[in-house]
């Protein structure tokens, strides 16, 4: 065995899930599992022996359909006819649906009401925008009789013009007058006087490329006809609500007579955010519409070409800064790469611009976006949101600073630091004070923990005795907004019962994608009632249990519904608060809850039997909560305001090597200290940062999505669109939460969101290979690195320093 | 036409005898292209296999498949159950993710669970499968052993951290005996296999797996229109992906004499069915950089079933093998009927999509030279992810070396690459400027400048003509500076230990 540092993972000394069922109460000290501690993720033991269901994995009811969607060939074509009767009469097909069979509307988008479900086939809307749009549905006893049978339509198309490429849509757009959403901008002071006063101004451009989820578990929908007209839908979704709500909208029911449930998710990511709804809707009209239960369920390929992905952007900036590297203003131009439609690219643009300035005070900005069609699949959401889109430029645009005036780039980086907490607090370009800043004594700690002044100097050493192999080293950091942008979805519900035995049954209106998050409110909830936490049953999310739920989106999970959670358990301990006060004649405030067991005046009860006692006397056992962010508030036709409840912060150290004659690198090292405020659960908070780390990693590196002229992407299974494997990641891993941290703000237990800012730690890897771009030119010129930063774009940026 | 007379008769359509988790299976009537992994997930309901991709690639189906030897003997590899069609589990075992810890968790689980190595949890079987399959054949031996096992399993939540530790931690677990249960089971399986070649029919669609080379000879002499699958890494994929329509195949995954490695006098006689994994260990002793090209050649699933026969008889222009074998001087052994001849290996490529391969031949063994004491070799491979990705370039060259006054000239020059036509091809003009001097920097740079006369290679979505070239330009200078002792190392492996070493590469 190696001695590569390993981290401490197994929670030492807390107890397994199997033991946290069957301990009886005891007089001990704390219960087993509640907040704070490292307790597993609630379906470990499920997911390593198989047992953990899926949407594809419950038994298929008798006489399930499986349905196909056959999609576009064509990039912006007009439909010119459309014949399915070969379609119709193959074997096994029951039924093949097109635009006309759709009772209520053809839509499934978020907000805009933009995103057919199939095509109309008549008028001037009979157009396709993207290779992969869904075209129409074939229902068969099997999905192999479906595919076969859409085989066999006769689709003719008139083609029409289509933008593929940013630059075309930039030409499309410029033609028609009039981008696929309004062009957006954000002002701080005056930035043009002030760029035009600053001594010194770096200016540049940076390509940021798309993501594909690639969540394991491709998407996936169920529906079952019920009584009533009303269906039943299993969905692999973060927002079932609006699942639910497009679904009935489709189907032109009342959003009560749709029911939507899943457990969890296989990955979400946000690719199952909007997207899902489409797979729901055209499951359910199947279902309505032959009378039989129908499942939906895409390959990876169809997957690929057919939904959404991470924002394309390009990033123009220009800044005027002082020779120390001080930045006096900024200006930031997007270009972002919406597709076909708006889906919700105003909120992901909006979240790139709130990050163009990430930790730095601009002083004066302008930072001006605008939304871009393509007739390429409708982009989406993806952990980050635009955030990270955002942060690439003002971090390249740091390196750039750095380069020309030649002060160490964490210089530079510390010097422009939002005010600590204590200071006199700055001011975003959205107006925002910034009051809980704390970026500067994470960079302090990990620039010293991550020894990197002496791997400065390491690495020129080596850059200065190696001419084929060069490093690289980057200390980049996070500050990320917490809260839905959109002020009106940062609301959540939960529903509490406690049965009569004592144990808890545990529902709200959040998803599981893997993150963690019911495990978490569950700890939460045993923490207020002082139960053990295998006490507290976890359930499927149902719109039937908790409704008008937002998205698990924004990294708000446990934020929102741990609240929720809290206030439904409080509602219900305060009423076995009163009831045993009023029994046992003792103050309320005599009525403690203690591990397992409440203190009742100078007597002792196991939680059981006053659950119990509770119950014959009449007490209600089962409370909603509700909880909707306090404090927040955004005008965003002024672009002023408080968008965001708290920030999160984190920083990252990464030390690369690359190889200049083929561009190949290695990520060699990477330190990584993040803040998450007082953590809910460190063994989830350690998997989310280590995992978003590595995903953000992909995004920077080797995963390209890659359209060839006809608009068809080429790159839409793991064969052509490669994720990291267990060999990318680097086995010196170095990955520390952050044991100051603490929220300013009052969320659950002071704890703050941590699904995505840790993706973010990844551009210290994207800076680090700028780094050593640079030395491998000796310095001479600054390289212009796009992202993905493949072997190929990495060479190929040698090339060009080194031709300077 | 052959003369029906003088052959043996069709054999005989038998049922799929196999044995799934320990208990004895007989299939008939499914097609026989269904896939191992939708009869599990479908008629047997056993769901903790998962499909991610369908294709070979994420590891998410992935399960342990066991074979008899012929001897007595039992070996168990990790397959992926995504691109496997049933019948060729005939006469073998399966075991899948509901049966490991059907006796309680193993070891490896409650690792994984302990270091919160799941999080979706959807690929974490497959994970699991491939882990127990290291630690049962002694695969896992360190952490790199312990990456490399999963380099095929796809995570998109983790980062892998807590899964290769959870794999380190059982690394040194005692491996239960099993002996005698495999020796039974080793003795069933060789009885449901049965005797001669098994057949299976459904809805018109024929399988054959022949156990002997004459039986397969016979057999595609018998069906010449029909394909020909071994670990079906390809083929597979033409059903899970192109929906392809094969109703005819030959299964020669069977064939225990194409499943031998034999060398005599300096030369090293593969048999079309070994696999990648089988292969290694053997071209890793003829270069250590055929090793580490096996290493990221695909994932372990893939190599476990992939075999080297296939890897050239399929004709890719962008497979791995090809390229080092050409360099090498390999020649491949077809046979047909009773018909055996022998092609050098880059003479079988003739265009993009064909080969030098007659209705009815196949390829029955690969010969590979050992080098001599003069001459020298480099491979190496160029992809986006290091990784299980598919090459945009694979190099191979070997340079043949003799004295020449004072002197040490090329003699021969074997540049080979794929990625860079339609075919896996030698750079000739780039050789003749190498031939006949001494192979330094100048002729490394005529060579280079050359290589733009071979080749004019594509653009597409693994790399720009204008990289293809480049690097493969670049890894001849990189060859010829590691010869001059002016450069060494190659990234791909580099690791922490990096950070310690020595500058490398070279003066400036």
């Amino acid at each position: 065995m190696d001695e590569t540092r390993i981290q401490d993972r197994s929670g030492a000394g807390e107890p397994g899930i199997a033991e946290l069922n069957e301990r009886p109460p005891g007089h001990e000290a704390r219960i087993r599992g509640g907040v704070a501690t490292p307790a597993a993720h609630d379906s470990g033991m499920k997911h390593v022996t198989g047992a953990a269901r899926y949407g594809d994995d419950e038994p298929e009811l008798p006489g399930t359909l499986q349905v196909f969607i056959a999609m576009s060939a064509r990039a912006h074509a007009k439909i010119a006819r459309l014949d399915l009767a070969a379609a119709r009469a193959a074997p096994g097909v029951a039924a093949v649906l097109t635009a006309e069979d759709i009772p209520g509307e053809n839509d499934y988008s978020p907000v805009f009401g933009d995103d057919p479900i199939f095509p109309p086939l008549q008028g001037e809307c009979a157009v396709v925008q993207y290779v992969g749009q869904p075209l129409f549905a074939v229902a068969a006893e099997t999905e192999l009789q479906a595919r076969a049978a859409a085989k066999l339509a006769v689709v003719d198309y008139e083609d029409l013009p289509a933008a593929i490429s940013i630059d075309a849509a930039l030409a499309h757009a410029d033609e028609a007058g009039e981008d696929l959403l309004p062009a957006y901008e954000m002002r701080l002071g005056d930035a043009a006087s002030a760029l035009e006063a600053a001594p010194l101004r770096a200016s540049g451009r940076v390509e940021v490329g798309g993501q594909d989820h690639f969540y394991l578990e491709g998407q996936i929908a169920t529906a079952i006809p019920m009584e009533d007209g009303d269906v039943f839908v299993r969905s692999s979704t973060q927002h079932p609500s609006e699942v639910q709500h497009n679904v009935a909208k489709m189907l032109g029911v009342p959003d009560h007579a749709v029911t939507v449930e899943l457990r969890r998710m296989g990955g979400g990511f946000g690719g199952k955010e909007s997207q899902p709804a489409l797979f729901a809707a055209v499951a359910a009209l199947v279902a309505v519409k032959t009378g039989r239960p129908a499942k939906c369920r895409l390959d990876r390929d169809d997957d690929m070409e057919m939904t959404g992905k991470r924002h394309e952007t390009r990033i123009d900036y220009d800044l005027g800064f002082a020779e120390d590297g001080t930045i006096l203003a900024a200006d930031f131009e997007h270009c972002v790469r919406c597709g076909y439609s708006r889906d919700l690219s105003a909120a992901i643009a909006d979240r790139a611009m709130f990050h163009a300035d990430n930790a730095y005070d601009l002083k004066a900005a302008r930072i001006h976006s605008r939304r871009l069609k393509t007739h390429t699949v409708s982009n989406t959401a993806f952990r980050g949101f635009g955030g990270p889109q955002g942060m690439v430029g003002i971090e390249r645009a740091m390196d750039e600073i750095a380069f020309l005036t030649g002060v160490d780039p964490l210089d530079v980086r510390k010097r422009n630091f939002y005010p600590a907490i204590g200071e006199e607090p700055a001011v975003t370009p959205y107006h925002m004070p910034v009051t809980d800043c704390v970026i500067a004594e994470i960079v302090e700690e990990l620039e010293a923990s991550s020894d990197y002044r002496a791997r400065c100097e390491a690495v020129k050493a080596f850059n200065a005795g190696s001419t084929i192999f060069k490093k690289g080293l980057a200390l980049t950091p996070v500050k990320f907004g917490i809260s839905f942008t959109t002020t009106h979805l940062n609301q959540a519900g939960a529903l509490v019962h406690v049965y009569k035995d004592g144990s808890v049954h545990l529902n709200h209106g959040g998803t599981e994608m893997g993150q963690g998050l019911f495990v978490k409110v569950a700890q939460v909830v045993a923490e207020e009632f002082q139960i053990d936490l295998g006490k507290v049953k976890i359930t499927a999310t149902t719109t039937a249990k908790v409704p008008n739920t937002s998205a698990t989106a924004a990294s708000s999970g446990s934020d929102l519904n741990g609240m929720a959670a809290l206030n439904a358990a409080r509602t219900i301990k305060d009423r076995l608060i009163a009831f045993a006060s009023e029994r046992y004649h003792v103050p309320k405030e005599q009525v403690v809850f203690e591990a397992n067991r409440v203190r009742i005046g100078n007597d002792e009860k196991r939680f059981s039997d006053l659950v119990g006692e509770a119950y014959l006397a009449r007490i209600s056992l089962s409370s909603t909560g509700f909880y909707a962010t306090p404090e927040i508030d955004y005008d965003r036709e002024a672009a002023s305001g408080r968008p965001f409840y708290y920030f999160a912060y984190g920083a990252a150290c990464s030390e690369v090597v690359i190889d200049t004659l083929t561009g190949e690198y290695r990520l060699l090292r990477a330190d990584i200290l993040h803040d998450v405020g007082r953590s809910l659960n460190p063994a989830i908070d350690m998997g989310q940062i280590e995992g978003g780390f590595v995903q953000g990693m992909g995004w920077l590196t080797t995963e390209e999505l890659w359209w060839d002229d006809k608009g068809r992407l080429k790159t839409h299974a793991p064969s052509t669109y490669k994720i990291p494997t267990s060999n990318d990641r680097p086995d010196d891993l170095r990955i520390a939460i952050w044991d100051k941290g603490e929220n300013r703000a009052e969320t659950v237990y002071r704890s703050k969101a941590v699904g995505e800012p840790p993706f973010m730690l990844a551009i210290s890897v994207f800076s680090a290979l700028t780094d050593a771009v640079c030395a491998a030119g000796n310095g001479r010129a600054f390289p212009r690195l796009d992202a993905p930063a493949t072997p190929e774009r990495v060479l190929m940026a040698v090339e060009d320093v080194r031709s300077q | 036409m052959t003369d029906t007379a003088t052959r043996p008769a069709e054999p005989a359509i038998r049922p799929i005898r196999f044995v799934l988790n320990g208990a004895e299976r007989e299939v008939a009537g499914v097609s026989p292209t269904t896939t191992l992994l939708d009869y599990l997930r479908g008629p047997e309901r056993l769901t903790g296999t998962k499909e991610g991709c369908a294709e070979g690639d994420c590891g998410a189906c992935t399960v342990l498949l066991c074979e008899h030897d012929g001897a007595g003997g039992l070996t168990r590899r990790s397959v992926n159950a995504c691109i496997q069609f049933l019948p060729a589990m005939n006469g073998r075992a399966i075991e899948t993710i509901e049966h490991i810890g059907r006796n309680g968790p193993t070891p490896l689980q409650t690792a994984m669970v302990e270091n919160h190595a799941s999080q979706c949890g959807f690929c974490t079987p497959g994970f699991v499968m491939q882990l127990h399959a290291g630690w049962l054949t002694g695969a896992l031996t360190d952490r790199q052993s312990v990456k490399d096992a999963i380099a095929g399993n796809l995570c998109r939540c983790t980062g892998y951290g807590p899964i290769i530790e959870a794999g380190l931690e059982i690394a040194d677990e005692p491996v239960p005996d099993t002996g005698a249960e495999d020796a039974a089971l080793s003795a069933r399986l060789a009885q449901l296999e049965g005797e001669g070649v098994f057949s299976y029919a459904s809805d018109g669609h024929r399988w054959f797996s022949p156990t002997s080379v004459d039986e397969l000879a016979d057999t595609y002499a018998a069906h010449p229109d029909a394909v020909l699958v071994a670990g079906a890494t390809d083929i597979g994929l033409w059903v899970t992906k192109q929906y392809r329509e094969l109703p005819l195949l030959i299964d020669i995954s069977h064939v225990r004499d194409l499943k031998v490695i034999e060398e005599a006098a300096g030369r090293v006689y593969f048999g079309a069915a070994i696999t990648h994994r089988e292969a290694r260990e053997v071209l890793a002793g003829i270069h250590p950089d055929l090793g580490e090209m096996l290493r990221r050649f695909a994932g372990t699933q893939i190599r476990n079933a992939g075999t080297l026969g296939g890897n050239i008889a399929n004709g890719s222009p962008i497979g791995d093998l090809p390229p080092c074998l050409i360099a090498l001087g390999g020649r491949i052994f077809l046979r047909k009927g009773d018909d055996l001849r022998i092609v050098a290996l880059e003479d079988f490529f003739i265009e993009y999509g064909k080969q030098d391969r007659a209705m009815g031949e196949f390829v029955a063994a690969i010969e590979v030279p050992r080098l001599a004491d003069n001459q020298r070799f480099f491979a190496h491979k160029i992809s986006k992810r290091f990784d299980s990705d598919i090459s945009a370039v694979m190099a191979a060259f070997c340079l043949t070396f003799e004295a020449s006054g004072e002197d040490v000239i090329v003699a021969e020059a074997r540049l080979a690459f794929g990625g860079m036509a339609g075919v896996p091809k030698r750079a000739k003009a780039a050789e003749a400027k190498l031939v006949g001097r001494p192979f330094d920097a100048d002729a490394a740079a005529d060579a280079m400048a050359a290589m733009a006369e071979d080749f004019s290679p594509l653009t597409d979505m693994r790399a720009s003509s204008e990289y293809r070239l480049k690097t493969a330009q670049n890894l001849l200078k990189r060859f010829q500076l590691e010869l001059a002792g002016e450069a060494s190392g190659r990234i791909a492996g580099m690791g922490p230990e990096t950070l310690d070493m020595a500058p490398i590469g070279g003066a400036s």
